[in-house]
């Protein structure tokens, strides 16, 4: 709300002259428009503490209970943090992590167990979490090739410029070519619920409907349009340097395979800021009746690949529920509350200004 | 015609050119060249195209296109600018070269195209034609040998003014004739002067010795002039052809003047420059230290290509520095330079549309010729003006004239008629005696010779005798000076009637019907350094008479006889009265005398060089033991409203002087009708009289001491005792003069300056038109270094106006030199008081508004990068996507400010027009002063801050999808993008007082075309993009409900602090125009209470339960 005074200006038509010469003069002389007078009608708003008073208020009150509102949905929201990098000698991962090579043909396994105090209700969305790892840095964000990705056959035989150092290798061409795609996350994560009655119990994790739907659809396609036979499509084509198995066998379904693998896409959506957190797994809420994830205790299975101790990184399970406003966020809610009251509080700070100075100056505009 | 006989003097043989005229400034094939080196001769658009080529050159974090298109665009529409304009000019120069002129070859005339001409032709014009090149005027059809011109495409008079032929060649009459003639023609080199020429035409006639004439300035057509009234005229193209005429070396354009709100913009652009270079330093700095271990600067996931390895590390900091400087260089925005171009441009037109400062009478409004200068008259301090024409209307009427103290006073005509002779004198002192009545003749005979008015008739030449006798207006009086005029016409009116020049005879009806006839053997001009004039005749009874007229100060030290101090003392009275005096002398002069004297003159008109200087000498030499005749009183009244406006001019916080080259009495008498000295307003006189009493030094410190005085004890009241002061010509110079010792004369001036800054008006009397543009020096150049403005109508004003940091010219009659040469051009002089008052301010503001927003909205685009660099590892990754980049400036930010710029009026035009005081809210650059500067850059810092860290905390680690989904970088800047676009939109609609539809549509339409256009940017996969990172990223965003709510969030915060501050300013302390504001909104709104009564809306609801709040609270 601003104080609004409408100036309607004169619109009246143009006047007339008839000057002596009129013809001459008509000419040159400017046209009586609203537009050229600049008098075109106009509304007039001014910020005075009188008029910006109800916007404050306004504010206030809208603010603060949406604040409120997102501040009890960011708490009742669930969620739960691993840390499984096995920097310390205490953590169960730390041999894994000590012993890590690129060429070690045998996994390494660890195992962390974690208590869960509260039921999971809804879905459960499982995210894994690294730190200190720059997705965002130049050279690797633009280290792709989009057209590779989009299925374009050209594009797969001759990756762009942009790929390299990561482009051929052997005088193949990789296939997804990058940094981006070479560094793909490869831990395996899988959960087990400790029965008390002593079995461990595999929680079913779904790997579908964690990428974008369009990333899926269009943005991402495997070459070759429908042919199943993947093998052929991307014969003559390097795996990338870091990966155990080519880009064609990182499913077995064929709708979650090659380019279009969600894990795959999830990972070429290059995060914003070192840390960050990639949706990995989702746990579907079967039963109305039982939670999602009962109270008790579980196991958390690492398959051991990623490395990150050569740049002091850290690797996370999370798991966690959502609500309309995503994972668990007290930021927004705290900011709307705050701001709400500022604006609450300005606007009693200017009520009081408006009375102390609004008269005066009101008063000594009357009387000058 | 062109070569010399043999046995001439040294000839040098020059190239003349054609007569092509070429005012276009490219050809066909150099355009593109030539145009591109003069768009990056300009620093901004060096520095984007040296941005461009480092683009080009190292892997940087944006493409090229991004600053590549914006350069091209601004390039090639400016080129197209320019280019079309040169065509316009191409197709005029074509047009003005094609056009017929007739050339005399072998004795007959032959049609050829103007461009053909060469020197040396002999060309015929005929009657209202145009001259296609300087001529020498032979032969007219007229037997008298003079033509009549009109020079109004060159200066802008319409008088007719009368050119003379060479009084050798004046005889031929046919073709025949004018082609037989041999001789040669000496002249100066091309000179752009209109009014100067000296040559000498050598005629040779058979074996004789060549006869040499004088060769002037009445004897040279220009070119662009148009012959009247005279049938045909034989001329010589014996001067100067194509690009060397008079008219071709004036279109040069004058210097440039640049304004104070521009040289703030470059101040703050060389602070803007080092903060970009200073964050590239930065930056650059922290990558290295930050990447000291190999395991950041090359973790495993992430190598460097083998190329980029073996560069040296000196090259890749070098490189890095590059990279940092192109992706922050958009602080400094290529489209700033054009936005304020097309401001000033675009924004001009609203002077010349304007239709208060349209004059009925001339039929013309307000013409701007530079547009540069638009917002400096809303920064003027100190306003210089002209007396004459410009405070005044010089409209000249002749109101008395005294002989030997005798008053007379003419009565007015009544119906064209004039009164009989006998009743129209009205004698005070009535003791006619034989030595008063000569005088009295004498004087009244004076008044009709020696001027140098035209009768201008009106149907023939037979028309004029008629017209005259009958008493019948068919015929009038044109001269240079409405002075002459109106003297002349008084004298009609007293009973002796000019009736013209004919033959070199003056004919004068006098008060007996008789007609007297005078030869006119020489005029001596009327020039303002002599400021006299004076005329040699030959009466019928053989005598010869030497008549003066001029200024007192200049007659009267040369004055012998005569009853001067009765003259003397009716001159100052009518001084005082503000009457223009003239005072009027003669001498007789013997045989022997008049023959020296044509000596003198003859000699110095036949001078080719120094001509002036020896002309004046001789002039100096002839005017000398006069006889007092009398003096003549002429009014010149004020302008219309000329009061008022100083007075505005005086309560919006300038100074006003005039400068003038009346005398002291006259002028102060101006400036009290004027308003410019108040009863109340203390005198302070620097003048003459004083400074031959006392020496300068004692009158200076005493008038300092006065000032200083008063100003210490008034100084905690409001109103201050004002000063006037009045000066005089010859006490400036000793002012500004020099001192022998070499120590005084800065001292002089700076007291001189010290009193001046205390007075609020001043009167410089008696100024010569060199010193007026010496006073504006003199300001410009004082240590404050005020903003100038300088305004007046005459050719004595050109060096003032052209010397201000305003000149303004006005449309009078005096011609149009001063028009032609001013930045802006007003028919009157109060057009004055809207031009500063309401354009000046609007411009004011609307620059300011512009420069600031510009620099604010650039520092909340870029400053997020840079504090990006911090979470990225300092890799020059950009924030937003290339076409966000790119487009920022170009489309979604920039027809906001650039139509807030053109429409906002923060208060009405009434109210500007109303309370002049409201100009000293922006005196002294004041919304672009450096604290107003870095509120601006600390507002867009602190936003910038808001924005990427809002974005930031919301990004923590952690979803805002309903689906689990995460975003990725783009979302991230695009969320920062947009609430960036959104915030500094609606920061100006903050700003906007004055809404107009124009304003809605353009800030709601960018608002809207950013969304359209980011929607479908994102919706499509672009077939000619080599990477998609923008496929629906911003869908994506909308879908999530915390990214709305987190964007209004942080529009809030954003636009909160500046609301405040506004608030609390108004509240606090409100400025004058704040206070305007607030009157004018209640004003209104009393008007519309009764429209809410009748109609209970929303508003009034609230208007009633906000006052019910403000109760409670009482």
């Amino acid at each position: 709300m601003m104080a609004s005074s409408y100036n309607a200006k004169d619109e009246d038509g143009n006047i007339t002259v008839s000057g002596p010469g009129g013809g001459a003069l008509r000419s040159k002389k400017p046209e009586n428009t609203a537009f050229k007078q600049q008098r075109l009608p106009a509304w007039q708003p001014i910020l005075t503490a009188g008029t910006v008073l109800p916007a404050f208020f306004g504010i206030g009150l809208f603010f603060i209970p949406i604040g409120i509102g997102l501040y009890v949905t960011s708490n009742n929201i669930k969620e739960l943090e691993i840390d499984y990098t096995g920097s310390d000698m205490s953590s169960p991962c730390f041999n894994c992590s000590q012993s890590f090579s690129w060429n070690s043909t045998k996994p390494c396994t660890c195992t962390i167990p974690f208590h869960l105090d509260q039921p999971y209700d809804s879905n459960v969305f499982m995210y894994y979490g690294l730190s200190n790892f720059y997705q965002n840095h130049r050279r690797y964000v633009k280290s792709r090739d989009d057209s590779q990705l989009n299925g374009d056959s050209g594009s797969l035989m001759k990756p762009s410029k942009e790929c390299e150092p990561y482009a051929y290798f052997e005088k193949k061409p990789i296939a997804p070519c990058g940094a981006i795609a070479n560094s793909m996350f490869n831990d395996t994560l899988e959960l087990f619920y400790n029965n008390p009655n002593g079995t461990k119990v595999k929680i079913p994790l779904t790997s579908t409907g964690i990428a974008w739907w369009t990333d899926k659809h269009v943005k991402f396609r495997n070459p070759g349009g429908s042919n199943p036979n993947f093998t052929a499509v991307f014969q003559g084509t390097a795996k990338p340097v870091n990966w155990r198995r080519p880009v064609y066998e990182l499913d077995s379904d064929p709708e979650n395979n090659g380019f279009i693998n969600e894990d795959f896409i999830v990972w070429m959506r290059t995060a914003a800021l070192p840390t960050f957190r990639k949706l990995y797994r989702i746990i579907q809420k079967k039963d109305d009746l039982l939670p999602t994830l009962p109270r008790g205790s579980y196991t958390l299975e690492v398959v051991y690949n990623y490395p990150v101790r050569s740049f002091e990184g850290r690797k996370r399970m999370i798991l966690s529920t959502i609500s309309w406003m995503g994972g668990k966020n007290p930021f927004l809610g705290i900011a709307y509350i705050t701001v709400g009251s500022v604006c609450f509080f300005l606007g009693v700070i200017l009520l009081i200004i408006h009375h102390k100075y609004g008269n005066r100056s009101n008063s000594a505009d009357i009387s000058s | 015609h062109k070569e010399p006989p043999p046995g001439a003097e040294a000839y040098i043989p020059q190239r003349f050119p054609d007569n092509r005229i070429v005012s276009s400034k490219y050809t066909f094939w150099n355009f593109i060249p030539k145009n591109l080196f003069e768009q990056f001769r300009r620093i901004a658009n060096f520095y984007f195209l040296g941005i461009f080529l480092v683009q080009l050159i190292i892997d940087t974090p944006t493409s090229p296109v991004t600053s590549g298109l914006p350069l091209f665009f601004v390039i090639t529409v400016t080129a197209i600018k320019q280019g079309y304009e040169d065509w316009l000019r191409h197709k005029a120069d074509c047009s003005l070269n094609e056009c017929p002129a007739d050339v005399v070859q072998r004795g007959k005339v032959v049609r050829t195209q103007s461009h053909k001409l060469r020197v040396g032709d002999i060309v015929m014009v005929r009657e209202d034609e145009t001259f296609p090149c300087d001529l020498i005027l032979l032969s007219s059809s007229r037997p008298d040998g003079t033509c009549y011109v009109t020079t109004t495409s060159l200066d802008g008079e319409s008088s007719h003014k009368t050119y003379y032929a060479v009084p050798d060649t004046m005889a031929f009459r046919t073709e025949r004739e004018v082609d037989s003639l041999h001789a040669t023609i000496e002249c100066e080199q091309p000179q752009p002067d209109l009014y100067k020429f000296v040559g000498r035409i050598s005629i040779y006639r058979g074996r004789e010795e060549p006869v040499a004439r004088p060769l002037g300035a009445e004897n040279l057509l220009l070119r662009g002039a148009t012959l009247k009234n005279t049938q045909h005229i034989y001329g010589t193209v014996a001067v100067y052809t194509g690009m060397e005429t008079k008219m071709a070396l004036n279109y040069q354009s004058k210097s440039q003047k640049r304004s104070a709100v521009e040289k703030s913009m470059n101040a703050f652009l060389i602070v803007y420059l080092c903060i970009l270079i200073s964050k590239a330093v930065i930056n650059t700095v922290l990558k290295y230290a930050w990447q000291w271990s190999p395991d950041r600067d090359e973790p495993w996931y992430n190598h460097r290509t083998e190329n980029e390895r073996q560069r040296h590390v000196v090259i890749r900091a070098l490189t890095d520095f590059l990279a940092f400087m192109v992706l922050f260089n958009y602080i400094i925005p290529v489209s700033m330079y054009v936005t304020v171009e097309m401001q000033k441009f675009l924004g001009s037109y609203f002077i010349t549309w304007d239709e208060e400062m349209f004059d009925e009478e001339l039929g013309e409004g307000a013409q701007v010729n530079t547009s540069d200068l638009n917002e400096e008259l809303g920064q003027v301090e100190y306003v210089f003006t002209d007396k004459t024409g410009t405070l005044t209307e010089n409209n000249m009427e002749f109101i008395e004239c005294c002989v030997d103290g005798n008053v007379y006073i003419p009565h007015a005509i009544c119906n064209g008629q004039i009164l009989s002779a006998a009743s129209s004198i009205d004698m005070i002192d009535s003791s006619p005696g034989g030595y008063r009545r000569e005088h009295e003749d004498l004087f009244f005979r004076a008044l009709c010779l020696c001027h140098t008015v035209q009768v201008k008739e009106e149907v023939t030449v037979d028309g004029i005798k008629r017209g005259l006798h009958q008493g019948r207006p068919t015929s009038f009086y044109i001269s240079s000076s409405p002075d002459e005029v109106a003297l002349v016409e008084g004298m009609k009116r007293l009973g002796y009637t000019y009736l013209r020049l004919k033959d070199n005879y003056m004919e004068i009806l006098n008060k007996d019907d008789e007609i007297e006839r005078f030869e006119l053997l020489h005029v001596l001009n009327f020039d303002s350094v002599r400021r006299r004039m004076s005329v040699i005749v030959k009466s019928s009874s053989g005598e010869y008479l030497l008549f003066c007229k001029g200024a007192d100060s200049s007659i009267f030290p040369r004055v012998v006889s005569g009853k001067v101090e009765q003259v003397k003392a009716r001159v100052e009275q009518n001084a005082v009265e503000g009457l223009r005096t003239l005072c009027v002398a003669y001498r007789r002069l013997l045989e022997s005398e008049y023959e020296e004297a044509c000596h003198h003159l003859s000699e110095a008109k036949l001078a080719l060089q120094d001509r002036e200087h020896r002309l004046a000498q001789a002039y100096d030499i002839i005017e000398r033991d006069f006889v007092l005749l009398g003096a003549t009183a002429v009014e010149d009244r004020l302008q219309e409203k000329a009061a008022d406006t100083i007075e505005s001019l005086h309560k919006a916080g300038m100074k006003v002087w005039v400068l003038t080259g009346d005398k002291m009495e006259t002028a102060a008498a101006t400036c009290y009708a004027s308003k410019l000295f108040r009863r109340s307003t203390q005198i302070l006189e620097l003048t003459k009289k004083r400074t031959e009493e006392q020496s300068l030094h004692d009158v200076l410190f005493e008038l300092n001491r006065t000032v200083l005085r008063q100003c210490s004890i008034s100084g905690l009241s409001i109103d201050c005792l004002d000063f006037g002061l009045i000066i005089d010509g010859a006490t400036l110079s000793a002012v500004l003069k020099p001192n022998q010792d070499g120590t005084g004369h800065s001292n002089y001036r700076e007291i001189f300056l010290e009193i001046c800054r205390n007075c609020s008006a001043v009167l410089c009397c008696r100024m010569a038109p060199l010193q007026k543009a010496q006073i504006v020096k003199l300001i410009k150049a004082s240590k404050e270094h005020p903003i100038t403005l300088a305004i007046g109508d005459g050719a004595n004003d050109v060096s003032m106006i052209l010397e201000a940091h305003v000149g303004i010219g006005i449309m009078g009659k005096e011609g149009r030199q001063a028009a032609r040469n001013s930045d802006y051009a007003i028919p009157k002089f109060k057009h004055l008081k809207k031009m500063l008052l309401v354009h000046g301010h609007y411009y004011y503001i609307r620059i300011a508004e512009l420069v600031q927003y510009f620099f604010y909205k650039n520092v909340c685009f870029i400053f997020p990068q840079f504090l990006y660099q911090f979470f990225c590892g300092f890799s020059q990754q950009p924030l937003y996507d290339t076409a966000y980049l790119t487009l920022y400036n170009i489309s979604f930010t920039s027809l906001p400010i650039l139509l807030y710029s053109l429409v906002e009026q923060h208060v009405t035009v009434e109210t500007l027009k109303r309370e002049p005081v409201l100009y000293r809210d922006i005196a002294k650059n004041s919304l672009l002063r450096w604290p107003v500067f870095l509120y601006w850059t600390c507002l867009g810092v602190l936003d910038a801050v808001i924005f990427f860290f809002g974005a930031y905390f919301l990004f923590d680690n952690t979803t805002f999808t309903s689906n689990g989904q995460m975003f990725g970088n783009w979302t991230f800047g695009t969320l920062v993008f947009t609430v960036l676009v959104f915030t500094v939109t609606l920061k100006l609609a903050l700003d906007t007082h004055h809404w107009t539809w124009i304003n809605h549509f353009v800030i709601w339409g960018s608002l809207l075309f950013y969304v359209i256009f980011s929607l479908l940017w994102g919706g499509i996969i672009w077939p000619f993009l080599n990477y998609q990172r923008m496929y629906y990223v911003f869908m994506q965003m909308l879908s999530s409900g915390p990214a709305w709510l987190s964007i209004i969030l942080l529009i809030m915060i954003s636009l909160l602090p500046d609301v405040v501050k506004k608030v609390l300013c108004r509240a606090m302390c409100p400025t004058a125009t704040e206070r305007a504001q607030v009157r004018h909104w209640h004003q209104l709104r009393n008007e519309t209470e009764a429209l809410y009564c009748l109609v209970p809306n929303f508003r009034m609801f609230f208007i009633v339960t906000y006052d019910n709040v403000n109760k409670l609270l009482c």
